[in-house]
């Protein structure tokens, strides 16, 4: 899957351009509104675009004129009837006067399969999500994961040359999402109609998904794309304060001190892994919350070690499985302290404690 | 998966609480001053009937509604009624999904058009038919020439109908349309269904319930008209008395026959209670 496209909804402007493989997932991220579920609309054939979006090498959009003049001396633009794409979204929407059977035999039906062996392949997408023996019922007597998983075979069972996935665990309980996510996984590996797999966009706000699923994961940002690399490094160390929000770690703006290590505005020291930045370099620093020991304050103070620092605790907030907290001295460092060791400490607002953060667990980056 | 937790224990700490005093939205006591008007909105609605069936005498309905004349202008009415909603059904979920598919300017001003004949008098609907089909109207006078003559036919009968009747077929298949949304639609394309499959399959059964209710109403309004066809049609036994315009006529007739109108008036509120029952009837389960 090749795109390179600008589109318009309403005053919203969005250009993007990446290419995904066959068998690929490839994860989206980005705030509300950077234009994630635009994206796929447009590849989707439902909003017009200018630029050009190829599929399974079948051209679906692209400018009059375009490669050579001859091939496409017209604009090209294949309706969605017919480019072969399937989207799903965060709610099924499943034909609600159609049993499962029928919903799930809506595609090759469509597309001109008899009735008999549309019905055939729709039992065996069914088997598959494991729903064989709910084919009979309406959509609305099925739960919300089942419902899910029958979207997933209807989407399959048109046999696709790309599918599109918006938010498609976003309204699942955790086991049905589990279910779920699996299934797109190992949609992923196998090969579909033609012999060949697949590529895969997901448009997710769980930047788990996109480690857990996808090998590559293209950031959004006000209707562009503002990061393309490998999900690792997108997750690993974020390059906004958005992606970084969204993966739980604390990104701090620092500058080099010449020593190996980056300072950072609030006179954090740290020493990371990574880039090393000269004196006066700007860079960023990446640490998990959870990869910072907290202990009692010492009499004598941290003093200016690198990677240990001292501060008097603000804001309690509960997480699962224990309490983050932040300090006066650097309110925008958050520390996630585990409650057996919340209990130790006898966490409490104004308490002074000693906070240290391995090497190995500070990313450090060049660049803003 | 926190929050899971969290809200689960706060539905487990809520329930018995919940339970003991459950306001439920339907047995919510009303205030009185809402009770009162609403109470006589119902009185208003109903007491007419009731006087009606009071006054009936009901020795001489038999004879009322099987009289030959009573017969054929029901027998009339349905048929006319039937073809116009056939028609209004045509030509009026074409319109309703234009009007629901439309950018929202355009929507507008079809759905003003389309709400026009609802709003004005029937009988200025008759006139406006006669300008443009009469005998010097508008359309009419060229008609006339090839020899063609709709008003005073059941054809106007048919068109005065489908006039005054298609609004109500049109706003209510408009508003379930746009209550379904497009999404279904969108995915449906991307099955592969091309755009006639789509409205086959997909929007016209979602639509189901708005399209049944619509038809029905359509339908009861064309039983009921008379104003325009009054004035387009005339009032000529066999062809275009309809049962409203039989009832006028038995009440202003020669003879005073109140009692024919009053039985005759009976069979109309009983076709056209039995067609409402026939969509509650359907609706429930049918569809969900």
């Amino acid at each position: 899957m090749r795109v390179d496209l600008r589109a318009r909804r309403g005053g919203f402007a969005l250009s993007a351009a990446f290419e995904a493989q066959p068998g690929e997932i490839l994860a989206v991220i980005g705030p509300n509104g950077s234009g994630k579920s635009t994206l796929l609309d447009a590849i989707a054939g439902i909003l017009p675009v200018s630029g050009t979006i190829e599929v399974a090498g079948r051209l679906l959009d692209a400018p009059a004129g375009s490669r050579g003049g001859a091939a496409t001396a017209r604009r090209v633009h294949v309706p969605p009837e017919h480019r072969r794409i399937a989207l799903l979204g965060q709610r099924p929407l499943l034909f609600p006067h159609l049993s499962v059977r029928e919903n799930v035999a809506f595609g090759p039906r469509a597309q001109g399969v008899p009735r008999g062996e549309a019905r055939r392949r729709a039992e065996q997408r069914l088997e598959e999500v494991g729903l064989g023996g709910l084919a009979s019922r309406r959509p609305a007597e099925l739960s919300g994961g089942q419902q899910q998983r029958a979207a997933i075979a209807r989407a399959l069972a048109s046999e696709p040359d790309a599918l599109l996935l918006d938010e498609p665990f976003a309204a699942l309980d955790a086991p049905s999402a589990a279910q779920a996510r699996r299934l797109i996984a190992a949609q992923a590996h196998t090969t579909g109609a033609g012999g060949r797999a697949m590529p895969i966009v997901l448009v997710t706000h769980d930047p788990m998904d996109a480690l857990i699923l996808a090998e590559r994961t293209l950031v959004m940002h006000d209707g562009a794309v503002e990061q393309s690399a490998r999900t690792a490094e997108v997750i690993g160390h974020p390059r906004s304060d958005f992606v970084a929000a969204l993966a739980g770690v604390n990104r701090l703006g620092a500058v080099g001190t010449g020593d190996r290590a980056v300072r950072t505005p609030d006179g954090l020291v740290l020493r990371g892994h990574g880039d090393t930045l000269g004196a006066g370099a700007a860079g960023s620093a990446v640490f998990a919350p959870g990869s910072v020991r907290v202990d009692p304050a010492r009499a004598d103070g941290a003093g200016s070690v690198p990677n240990r620092w001292d501060g008097r605790v603000t804001e309690l907030e509960p997480i699962p499985g224990g309490i983050r907290l932040r300090t006066a001295e650097h309110p925008a460092v958050a520390v996630d302290c585990p409650s057996t060791h919340a209990v130790a400490l006898g966490l409490r607002p104004g308490q002074r404690l000693a906070f240290r953060v391995d090497e190995a667990d500070v990313s450090v980056r060049a660049g803003s | 998966m926190s929050t899971a937790g969290r809200s689960g224990l706060r539905a487990a700490s809520e329930q018995p609480t919940a339970r003991g005093a459950a306001p439920s939205p339907r047995g919510e006591r009303l205030p009185a001053w809402l009770l009162v008007p609403a109470l006589i909105a119902v009185l208003l609605l109903v007491l007419p009937f009731v006087a009606l069936l009071v006054r009936l005498d009901w020795a001489t309905v038999p004879a009322a509604v099987t009289s030959p004349a009573a017969l054929q202008a029901l027998g009339l009415s349905l048929v006319t009624a039937t073809i116009a909603t056939a028609l209004c059904a045509l030509l009026g979920i074409p319109l309703a999904v234009a009007i629901a598919r439309s950018p929202a300017g355009l929507a507008a001003v079809l759905r003003t058009v389309t709400t026009l004949p609802l709003v004005l008098p029937p009988l200025v609907g008759g006139i406006a038919l006669l300008a443009l089909l009469g005998r010097n109207g508008l359309l009419g006078a060229t008609l006339a020439i090839a020899g063609i003559q709709i008003p005073f036919t059941t054809t106007a009968v048919v068109i005065a109908q489908a006039f005054v009747a298609l609004p109500f077929l049109v706003i209510s298949i408009e508003g379930a349309l746009r209550a379904i949304g497009t999404e279904h639609e969108h995915v449906a394309a991307g099955l592969g269904a091309g755009r006639f499959t789509v409205f086959r399959r997909v929007t016209l059964p979602l639509a189901a319930p708005g399209l049944v209710a619509g038809t029905v109403l359509c339908f009861a309004r064309a039983l009921g008209e008379f104003g325009a066809t009054a004035l387009f049609a005339g009032n000529s036994a066999g062809v275009t008395r309809t049962m409203p315009l039989a009832i006028y006529t038995a009440f202003n007739g020669a003879g005073v026959e109140e009692d024919t109108a009053i039985a005759l008036s009976l069979m109309l509120i009983l076709v056209a209670v039995a067609a409402l029952v026939l969509v509650r009837g359907w609706r429930p389960g049918a569809l969900r």
